[in-house]
């Protein structure tokens, strides 16, 4: 579904992507593993084209997404809840989802909505509260709430885990789980968190330093014994 | 009492005129964070517009007066948005992403070259109305040697045109899509383009809508004042400007509040005090928010949650 190679990306003279190549199936839950700076958000913002890879191509249902605008990728079916949740906090909850369903027409948002309210129902307690004024754990669930009111392909996640409490984290990789299943959402998850997301995960990519160094699937990884001391050892 | 109520009545209207063209100014803040320096002088090419609208509508024989009034609005909204869309395309979207200074710098060249522009193709002399709406309502009568209150048709038509707008705009912007798109634009430009938003299109809005307003207020004025020069914009874009840093720049409904303020102001300072000075007195309140409250009455927080 999405086909990602040789992708360099720089941020002024940084080169934050050295050649990325890797590859996310229709289906499957993806997940890229790696520690702070590594380029995770990067590559996410990369595949949204802000930015811009400098060299290399992102393929996205065959198609050649690399030089398209922002705005034109994500209306081909991609969404993302990207790193820091990113809510638009002067609006409200509702108005933060009809955002994310600002392309989509009026007859699927009624179906939308009622779907992001049954996957958090949370959301729908505070549907007239301020994004600003709710707590990490529920920006977190609007930003994956917005993200789906656009009825992706492919949901793009980064550290949807970050900060959160334990319980509610395990709420959140439930909810993944769901849309992979149910709604037949393909997921590309970025985490820091190494074991929820191997074990959710079909495949998994390790990133160090803006180069992949390791992929399997998410078993093989989980078991290595080099993934094992670098990110799963301590916590957890 | 009487004079006061009169005053009242010229400052709401004075007021009515600076918070549509504040809108314009606090729309652009608030997308790009840019003072649009040319905004005073798109809205005296809407006054412009507005006198050659008349022209053409007597040529055309339409004498019905809410007809052409209502079509040399829509013309001057036109063509007023489509000057309005192109200084933001030639002048400050090249310099997207530049210094600070940059933008500010354009805003002042254009604002320079607009002036021009108009006293090239107009002349620099001032172009004078023949009074369309004339008459008005008696409100108060002061009785024999007494100060009598009125308002006239123009003035009411004014503040009524105002509200009437300020109402729809305001629903626009916290109703629709495209109101939230714009606000999404102000809050968060690269996630409001994760959601689809084309972000270049939606700042053009913003500066289309700010110029559509400044052309509604440059036809009312002159209407109002009966004359007007290519120098127009200057005066009144300043005091917009500062009726939008009043009432807390990149707030919709502070600029309309600032817009009032900064009318009553003048009106009740050159009625009281002295007409010579009541520029003086608007800027000095603008020196006095920016000291003692640069966010203004509306203004938001800087900081926010996120
Ligand atoms: N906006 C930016 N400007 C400059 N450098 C950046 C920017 N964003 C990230 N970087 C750098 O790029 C590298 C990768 O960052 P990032 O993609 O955020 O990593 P991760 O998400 O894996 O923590 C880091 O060295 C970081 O400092
Ligand atoms: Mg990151």
């Amino acid at each position: 579904m999405l086909n990602i190679s040789g992708v360099h990306t720089f941020y002024g003279a940084i080169e934050a992507l050295k050649g990325v190549s890797l590859e996310v199936e229709t289906g499957e839950i993806s997940t890229l593993i790696g520690s702070n700076g590594a380029g995770k958000s990067t590559l996410l913002m990369t595949i949204c084209g802000s930015p811009r890879a400098r060299w290399g191509k992102v393929l996205f249902e065959g198609r050649d997404i690399t030089k398209m605008p922002t705005h034109e990728i994500v209306q081909l079916g991609i969404a993302q809840s990207p790193e820091g949740r990113r809510i638009f906090s002067r609006m409200t909850v509702y108005e933060n989802l009809q955002m994310g369903a600002i392309r989509n027409t009026e007859d699927r948002f009624e179906r939308n909505i009622s779907r992001v309210f049954e996957l958090f129902p949370r959301l729908k307690e505070r549907r007239n509260q301020r994004g600003g004024t709710l707590s990490g754990g529920e920006q977190q669930m609007l930003a994956v709430g917005r993200a789906l009111m656009s009825e992706p392909r492919m949901l793009l996640l980064d550290e949807p885990s970050l900060g959160l409490a334990p319980m509610v984290v395990k709420q959140i990789f439930e909810v993944i789980k769901q849309i992979n299943q149910d709604d037949k959402v393909t997921v590309f998850l970025v985490e820091q968190n190494a074991f929820h997301a191997l074990k959710l995960a079909h495949r998994g990519y390790v990133m160090v330093n803006g180069n992949i160094t390791m992929s399997g699937t998410g078993q093989e990884l989980l078991v290595n014994p080099e993934v094992r001391s670098a990110y799963l050892e301590g916590g957890h | 009492m009487e004079y006061f109520v009169q005053q009242l009545i010229n400052g709401l209207t004075l007021g009515s005129i600076y918070g549509l063209i504040a809108i314009g100014y606090t729309m652009v803040y608030g997308i790009i964070g840019m003072i649009n320096f040319a905004h005073g002088d798109i809205y005296m090419i809407g006054a412009f517009v507005g006198i050659i609208g008349f022209i053409v509508m007597a040529i055309l024989g339409i004498t019905w007066i809410p007809l052409a009034l209502l079509l040399v609005l829509v013309m001057a909204i036109v063509f007023t948005s489509v000057y309005g869309w192109t200084v933001e395309r030639i002048a400050y979207r090249p310099l997207r992403g530049s210094q600070r200074l940059a933008p500010l710098i354009s805003a002042l060249g254009m604002s320079i070259f607009l002036q021009n522009y108009v006293q090239l193709l107009q002349g620099a002399r001032v172009k004078p109305m023949q009074p369309m709406i004339s008459g008005g309502l008696q409100l108060m009568d002061g009785g024999v040697g007494g100060f009598t209150v009125g308002m006239s048709y123009m003035q009411i038509i004014i503040i009524l045109l105002t509200v009437v707008l300020m109402a729809a705009f305001t629903l626009l912007i916290t109703k629709t899509a495209l109101g939230r798109m714009q606000r999404a634009c102000e809050q968060d430009k690269l996630m409001a383009a994760l959601v689809g938003v084309n972000v270049d299109r939606t700042i053009s809005l913003a500066f289309v809508m700010g110029a559509a307003l400044a052309a509604v207020a440059g036809v009312m004025v002159t209407l109002y004042y009966g004359v007007i020069d290519f120098y127009i914009g200057f005066l009144a874009g300043l005091k917009a400007f500062t009726a939008a840093v009043l009432g807390g720049i990149g707030s919709i409904a502070g600029a309309m509040l600032g817009g009032l303020a900064i009318g009553l102001i003048e009106a009740l300072w050159s009625a009281y005090f002295s007409v010579e000075y009541k520029d003086v007195a608007a800027f000095s309140i603008l020196i006095l928010v920016l000291i003692f409250r640069p966010s203004g009455f509306l203004g938001k927080p800087e900081i926010e949650k996120v």
